[in-house]
């Protein structure tokens, strides 16, 4: 399977929502095998369909002026936080041509941020029940996803820079009193997010070639810049 | 008359919530509608409607957990 790059950069979340919507119409129509939506957010708490809106912390009013926006979204999962500090990936991928599986899906993408984190020598863990990867009780990758047609959208986020930690105390996230970590917290030195980027479309490769027992090859990466 | 049914979702998925229905009860709906969101783990799941008809029947309400196999809704074909 061929899955073809998009690189938004910095973006709106709505406006990564409606290329999401994009690719997707794009994939389900046959024009495309798979996609996968590479980019960071502005500010922004996401509510998901299992979303308790006690789990934001604050006030409207306290959010407005850190200028953080609210979007409820159709993936699964409770409330999440975004922001340029993360790298935001949405894989748009048929599952018709891999394994109708999604559980499956779900452990693969947690292995694309094991493997990453991995590279820089970290263990990163699963914990049977809380979808997402951690460093110790830490959570430092947050996933969430929809499927249609067996063909996914939305996806995962993992933390990079140390700055974009504080905002996670205005909400309970996915629900739970969690500690949240980043990258550039564990290993103590500064990360620059887009030398990241290659690394995961590779570990996407490797990790679902592996797991589907095909090859899954990625495109060049496309710029989109002005998303 | 069609019985949908929830599917297998995946090796160890048996059950799931019952998130949003797109459509209510007496409702005309097209095959292929998304008829009903599924919630498993940190995942949605879109059931399609696998016929045109009337939507005669739901058999569960948003906030129910089913399993696999179970009829969903009923649909009267036409």
């Amino acid at each position: 399977m061929w899955f073809e790059v998009f690189d938004l950069g910095l973006t709106d979340f709505h406006k990564a929502w409606e290329f999401q919507k994009d690719i997707f119409a794009r994939v389900k129509g046959g024009l495309l095998e798979s996609g996968l939506i590479i980019c960071r957010h502005n500010p922004v708490i996401t509510l998901g369909r299992s979303a308790d809106r006690n789990n934001i912390l604050v006030g409207e009013r306290e959010l407005i002026q850190r200028g953080i926006s609210i979007c409820e979204v159709q993936r699964g999962g409770d409330v999440t936080y975004h922001d340029p500090a993360q790298l935001t990936l949405y894989p748009i991928f048929n599952l018709n041509y891999l394994k109708k599986d999604i559980h499956l899906f779900l452990r693969q993408l947690e292995e694309v941020i094991i493997r990453l984190l991995g590279d820089c020598g970290i263990e990163g863990k699963r914990y049977p029940g809380k979808t997402g990867v951690w460093v110790d009780k830490e959570k430092i990758a947050s996933i969430g996803i929809a499927i249609k047609s067996w063909i996914s959208f939305h996806g995962l986020s993992i933390n990079v820079k140390k700055y974009g930690l504080d905002n996670f105390c205005l909400i309970r996230p996915c629900g739970m009193d969690i500690r949240m970590t980043s990258l550039e917290t564990i290993i103590a030195k500064n990360i620059t997010i887009d030398a990241l980027k290659e690394t995961l479309v590779c570990k996407f490769e490797d990790v679902f070639s592996s797991a589907y027992g095909q090859t899954v090859k990625a495109s060049p990466v496309k710029e989109e810049v002005g998303r | 008359m069609t019985k949908v049914v929830l599917p297998e979702l995946g090796q160890g998925i048996e059950k799931a919530t019952v998130s949003y229905w797109y459509f209510k009860a007496g409702d005309k709906v097209k095959e292929k509608d998304d008829l009903v969101e599924l919630t498993t783990d940190k995942a949605t799941f879109n059931l399609p409607s696998p016929c045109q008809g009337i939507l005669s029947e739901l058999m569960f309400q948003e906030g129910d957990t089913v399993n696999v196999g179970d009829i969903l809704a009923v649909i009267e074909e036409g």
